[in-house]
């Protein structure tokens, strides 16, 4: 209790302040998931904002040893939830390659439009999410209204909405038919003048350009010193994109550009730029998926690699793009039917681990800002 | 520039740190003296231009015996990873110096490191579990790990095995 | 339409649960990839609103039916309890998906998984799948509705149910 006399009149040294300790999570609706952010703050203005993790910890790593190579898939399926094309095609890729199999050439064009998809879904979940968080709920409705759409074709190749199992190793589970080529096109058709409108929407939307320029702003040091990748490195004004700078698959044989931040309404490398590369990003992945829906060459979808895989002695470290950055697989064999040992480089492990350096000094309403531009996604992050 | 430009590169610098070349397919990997691992990757990352630190791994190889960390320096300029092994021996806490006032983000990928296998890091700033609870017991990647049968008085398997000979259900 | 002095005979048991299966208010508490499909449910293709339950409130204490969806884990398992026990009575449970039904996929390696969230919490309604789609998770809803509908309580003396 502060006795009256303590106190003196317009004076404000007498009284006592003191920091706040503040839980953001495990359960919280715009921490993504059950990302737990332990805060300090004085007033309004963040000390520190420690990010806590593993209430999601699936033992990923755990089961891809004491599973056979092929049904390590759900699980990596199950990594990004959001991106889970992406993600299995990476791990295919990554025993491909220490297998030394050819993938047929018609599995390589399927790969690549099916990625591409999915890279448009999990933007457009991105976009829904961070309309969102700062308060747009309008976004949230149209993002999950053209990633049904997606979900759709989806569903008529692999039979799945949301984790697929499609993307095997040697090629796809299953072939395309021509009528999913016509929905894919007529859903690009669609899709084309969205992302205009959704830019008009949010993005130049003045309270939005208000909340997120200037907000988490990550420098390119920082992103080297703290090994961030994806949007994160192209938002800092970094031209980086594995499709583009170690090409894998078909991706050297699409012309496409690589967006990065420019500091347009603010800062460079701050959350307007990352969310305005994710927009773009959706722009590319449609242009990269017209070049290729003409030509897909007759053929096998898949390579033949047996029911049974065995991969030969060896290890080797195999990474890919996907929507959230670089996801890096690193796989040592003994020659078994399983692996020896799965690691898995995940982006948005690494992404998330900036955020105690980036809200040092911020408003508690920023922070929500700049964990919504991560775009992380818990099931990777514990994996 | 390759694998093995980077390898002589080391090797001239470092000549009693860099053991060996691992000729393992697809990837070859450097077998490091575990305590100069600080003076190697700073060198790569100064001089041989390898910005940031892609990934650290722990491997447990009971039949060595050893516990086994590997750094993955990785190079935007050049466009390549390597893989650098350090071999610790396989006791309850092996010990490798931190990396994390090089490159911060192996704040985490060492605190992983140490949650799965428990390798100790030498100097860490917050040497804590991080994906596991903190008074969880054992290390979980290791080969001879056992799942606990009750973690804070919650069963963890799903059929006991005195229960298994009654009910099958959901069994392969 | 009712005329003025129209006159509408019912118990006080029917009133009551008939308001609260039309107005369930669910928990916004995503663990996994449920999650997803989750909101998906009550977006815009499904618009779980339609069926008197899409208004996701952001705390327990405004909510009364929690959607487990997705994995627990044994560390995330005692927060469940704690917000299950912040919400209000009466609540009712539904259980989404294979990893919260059983652990799912996870139930022979998962050294970090809690093998079914009813071990914490007692759950009403389980939907299977991996993940469900979100027409199951409304039928999951339908499902509870007419339990509730079934359910009689009389005003203010409403027994708290009996914990597991």
């Amino acid at each position: 209790m502060i006795s009256q006399e303590t106190i003196v009149p317009g004076s404000h040294e007498s009284l006592k302040t003191d920091e706040l300790l503040i839980n953001m999570g495990p359960q919280h609706p715009s921490t993504h998931g059950v990302l737990r952010v332990v805060i300090v703050t004085d007033g309004e203005i963040v000390k520190t904002a420690r990010p806590e993790i593993g209430y999601l910890h699936r033992c990923f790593e755990k089961h891809s040893e004491n599973v056979e190579w092929g049904q390590v898939i759900p699980y990596v399926d199950r990594l990004d939830y959001l991106a889970s094309m992406n993600n299995a095609m990476g791990y295919s890729m990554a025993v491909e390659r220490m297998l030394g199999v050819e993938v047929p050439r018609r599995a390589e064009y399927i790969r690549v439009i099916i990625a591409e998809l999915q890279r448009i879904a999990s933007h457009l979940m991105s976009f829904g999410t961070y309309g969102l968080d700062m308060g747009a709920f309008t976004a949230f409705m149209y993002g999950f209204r053209d990633r049904e759409m997606i979900l759709d074709i989806f569903e008529k190749i692999s039979g799945a909405r949301l984790l697929y199992n499609f993307m095997w190793v040697g090629g796809t589970y299953r072939d395309i038919t021509p009528e999913i080529v016509e929905q894919i096109r007529s859903f690009l058709t669609y899709f084309k003048p969205k992302v205009d409108e959704y830019n008009t929407l949010l993005s130049y939307n003045k309270i939005f350009i208000e909340r997120t320029k200037d907000v988490g702003v990550i420098n390119l040091q920082t992103c080297f010193d703290y090994s961030l990748s994806g949007v994160m490195l192209r938002g800092a004004g970094f031209k980086w994109d594995l499709r583009k700078d170690v090409p894998y698959s078909i991706y050297k044989e699409v012309e496409f550009d690589v967006p990065t931040g420019s500091g347009e309404m603010g800062t460079l490398g701050d959350c307007w730029d990352r969310h305005i590369v994710r927009m773009r990003e959706m722009k590319e992945s449609i242009r990269i998926i017209e070049q290729l829906l003409d030509g897909i060459p007759e053929g096998p979808h898949r390579a033949k690699v047996g029911k049974i895989i065995k991969v030969p002695a060896g290890e080797g470290f195999s990474r890919t793009e996907c929507p959230r950055g670089e996801l890096g697989f690193y796989i040592i064999s003994e020659g078994g039917t399983g692996a020896y040992r799965v690691k898995c480089k995940s982006p948005c492990f690494l992404n998330i681990a900036i955020l105690d350096e980036l809200g040092k000094g911020q408003m508690v309403a920023d922070l929500v800002a700049t964990i919504g531009s991560l775009d992380i996604v818990l099931g990777e992050v514990d994996r | 520039m390759t694998f093995d430009e980077v390898f002589e590169k080391l090797k001239t610098k470092f000549p009693d740190a860099i053991l060996a070349k691992e000729e393992t397919k697809p990837d070859p990997a450097v077998k490091i003296e575990p305590s100069k691992i600080k003076e190697i990757l700073a060198f790569m990352r100064d001089e041989l231009k390898f910005e940031t630190l892609g990934c650290i791994s722990g491997v447990d190889y009971p039949k060595i015996p050893a516990l086994c960390v590997v750094y993955h320096p990785t190079s935007y300029t050049h466009k390549t990873i390597v893989a650098l092994k350090a071999y610790l021996p396989r006791t309850e806490e092996p010990s490798i110096p931190t990396v994390t006032d090089l490159f911060k983000g192996a704040n985490w990928l060492e605190r992983e490191t140490y949650d799965m296998f428990g390798i100790r890091f030498t100097g860490h700033p917050d040497h804590r579990r991080i994906l596991c609870p903190e008074d969880w017991v054992g290390y979980p990647l290791r080969k001879d790990f056992k799942s606990p049968d009750y973690y804070n008085g919650m069963p963890v398997p799903l059929y006991f095995a005195e229960e298994e000979k009654t009910d099958t259900g959901g069994h392969a | 339409m009712l005329s003025q002095d129209s006159l509408v005979m019912t118990s006080v048991d029917e009133v009551l649960s008939w308001g609260r299966k039309n107005s369930l208010w669910p928990l916004t508490f995503g663990l996994a990839c449920c999650a997803i499909e989750m909101m998906a449910t009550g977006a815009a293709d499904y618009d779980l609103e339609r069926f008197g339950c899409g208004v996701f409130r952001a705390t327990p204490r405004q909510s009364d039916l929690m959607i487990v969806a997705g994995t627990v884990t044994l560390k995330m398992a005692s927060r469940i309890r704690t917000l299950y026990d912040q919400m209000p009575d009466p609540k009712w449970v539904i259980s989404m998906g294979s990893c919260a039904n059983k652990g799912g996929p996870y139930w022979h390696e998962g050294y970090h998984v809690l093998k079914g969230v009813d071990r914490v919490i007692p759950v009403d309604v389980y939907v299977p799948g991996c993940p469900p789609r979100p027409e199951t998770l409304i039928e999951a809803v339908m499902m509870l509705q007419k339990k509730i509908r079934v359910t009689q309580n009389t005003l203010g003396i409403f027994e708290p149910r009996k914990h597991a």
